[in-house]
């Protein structure tokens, strides 16, 4: 019974409206503790958006999201959720580097109006080693690649040293060989009991990792199961996208919040 | 020099030079992180309808300008968040309706031309030492807040929802740097006037940015620039007999220029030494 209340994700029946026009229908899905989750889908099928409603972003019409057994909206333990949005926009007005981004994801950490303290740095720069940029830690973020710039909002989500991982298309722009090295780290952090939810259009090198899949169609759930079960249309879907580039914000419909 | 230091209304005016070069970059820098590098104008705009209802109704008009610029400020980050108004559309409705109100107002009041100058571009010379207390006063919140709370202001600069996420009050945030840029405008309305109040919020930290690679650097050069170019601006504006108002902007404007150069040389001069390196941070 404990284990069931401390489950790090569980929505059930989530709708969401955008604009009076029905996104997403009646969702239920889990995460269990240590459970890596895949939630797939066309373009504009919802996965962002159901991952927003899960995290608080944008308001539910209907269903409930609880996280760590605790309704969405009394949740306060931030520092176990962590989360990598989906979008090409990381730079800001001003210059910031590498550091300076990561470190805001060690904020559910800190009291408000105090200094970094020793394990916030050494969380950010271990973060910072993980996506394999230990030497670009005092670069401005505008130097980098797009590739190498998703690979810094990994390491402010992994800075936060979650319980829960939401990533929302981490390995968008991210060549292969640092999919791999994403595969390897996500393992890792799995193996330690860490729960993934992961969106993504092409699995690559983490289809091993998935203990299970979920494929969003048209806002509802089209299939639930383990990764060999992507068969026929559903299967279809999820290739269909493979090796495509990532669209860009401005055509899914992404872009629009100011 | 020390003549000029003899004269209290000079004493005065650099002291709120101090307060106000300080304050302004150290809250602008978060609206230009936020991309809302106009808001300060938008804010100006607003409060010189808060300055005619103060002269209009004979209460002092810092008062009302502070209480005007305020509720603008809040009314536009609520559009933003609520609206189906983008954020420069809002702004460009407050740039109309202040400047309007304004004008409008200050002609019920029966005043002059020239009140609605000192207004529009300061009049650093006739602070007196009630307004110096409340400059000071004002300026030193503002900086306390922007330099205090920065990591998790520019958490909500830098990446909204992710700020959102990590449990971070954004809209709090949000409103708070709305408000405090609403302070800085009305602190700064003496010194160089509410039209060119946000060149001091926006012209230092875009000098600093052209040297600098990290946010707080940046930050804190802004500050250390809008200092100089307000000191500095009051001194050379009485030297050379000047409004210091626009020889403030226009010094800020200069080192934004000379920083650009030096920048620019600084890269080419970087590329030189280490020639494309394909290999750098890919693994
Ligand atoms: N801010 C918004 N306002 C109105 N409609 C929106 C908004 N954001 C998304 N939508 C719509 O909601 C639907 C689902 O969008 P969502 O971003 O969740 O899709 P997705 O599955 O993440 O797609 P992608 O693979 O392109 O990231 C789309 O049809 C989109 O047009
Ligand atoms: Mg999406």
């Amino acid at each position: 019974m404990s284990e069931r209340s401390t489950q790090p994700l569980k929505a059930r029946g989530v709708s969401v409206a955008l604009d009076g026009r029905p996104v997403l229908r009646q969702v239920d899905l889990d995460v269990s503790a240590g459970e890596f989750v895949a939630l797939l889908g066309a373009n504009g099928s919802g996965k962002s958006t159901f991952v927003r409603a899960a995290t608080g972003l944008v308001p539910m019409s209907s269903g409930t999201v609880e996280l760590f057994g605790t309704p969405l909206d009394r949740f306060r333990d931030r520092h176990r959720l962590g989360y990598v949005p989906q979008r090409s926009r990381a730079v800001a007005g001003v210059p910031a580097t590498v550091h300076e981004v990561v470190m805001s994801g060690r904020l559910a950490h800190r009291r408000l109006l105090g200094w970094s303290t020793k394990a916030d740095a050494a969380a950010v720069t271990a973060a910072i080693s993980r996506v394999g940029l230990p030497d670009r830690t005092r670069s401005s973020l505008s130097e980098l690649s797009g590739g190498q710039q998703q690979r810094v909002l990994i390491a402010r989500a992994l800075a936060s040293e979650a319980e829960l991982l939401v990533m929302d298309e981490p390995t968008a722009g991210v060549d292969h060989d640092n999919q791999e090295s994403l595969a390897e780290l996500l393992g890792g952090l799995v193996h330690e009991g860490t729960s993934v939810l992961l969106v993504a259009h092409e699995l690559g090198p983490l289809r091993p990792l998935i203990d299970r899949a979920i494929v969003l169609h048209s806002g509802e759930v089209a299939y639930e199961g383990p990764c060999e079960g992507l068969v026929g249309e559903d299967h279809a879907h999820v290739h269909m996208h493979t090796g495509q580039p990532p669209v860009p914000e401005g055509l899914t419909g992404e872009g629009v919040w100011r | 020099m020390t003549e000029m230091l003899s004269y209290e209304f000079m004493q005065r005016a650099l002291i709120a030079a101090v307060f106000t070069g300080l304050a302004a970059p150290a809250i602008g820098t978060f609206l230009v992180q936020r991309r809302l590098a106009l808001l300060g104008d938008g804010i100006g705009h607003v409060a010189l309808t808060g300055v005619a209802l103060g002269l209009l109704t004979n209460v002092a008009p810092v008062l009302t300008a502070i209480v005007v610029a305020i509720i603008g400020a809040i009314i536009i980050e609520l559009l933003r968040m609520f609206g189906r108004t983008s954020g420069d559309v809002a702004l460009a409705m407050l740039f109309y309706g202040g400047i309007s109100g304004g004008v409008l107002l200050i002609n019920l009041a029966g005043e002059s031309a020239a009140t609605l100058n000192t207004f529009l571009f300061g009049s650093i010379t006739t602070v007196s030492n009630s307004d110096l207390v409340v400059v000071a006063l004002l300026a030193v919140l503002v900086i306390g807040l922007a330099v205090g709370l920065s990591p998790q202001l520019f958490a909500v600069c830098q990446d909204e929802e992710h700020a959102q996420v990590s449990g971070v009050p954004v809209r709090v945030y949000s409103i708070l740097i709305a408000v405090l840029a609403a302070v800085t405008i009305t602190v700064a309305m003496r010194t160089v006037g509410l039209l060119l109040v946000s060149a001091l919020m926006v012209v230092p930290v875009a000098a600093s940015q052209q040297l600098t690679r990290s946010f707080r650097t940046t930050h804190l050069a802004a500050m250390a620039i809008g200092l100089f170019a307000a000191v500095g601006g009051v001194v050379s504006s009485y030297q050379i007999n000047t409004q210091p108002g626009p020889t403030i902007v226009l010094l800020a404007l200069a080192v934004f220029a000379v920083a650009a150069l030096f920048g620019a040389a600084a890269r080419r001069v970087r590329g030189r030494r280490h020639p494309v390196d394909f290999a750098r941070g890919d693994i």
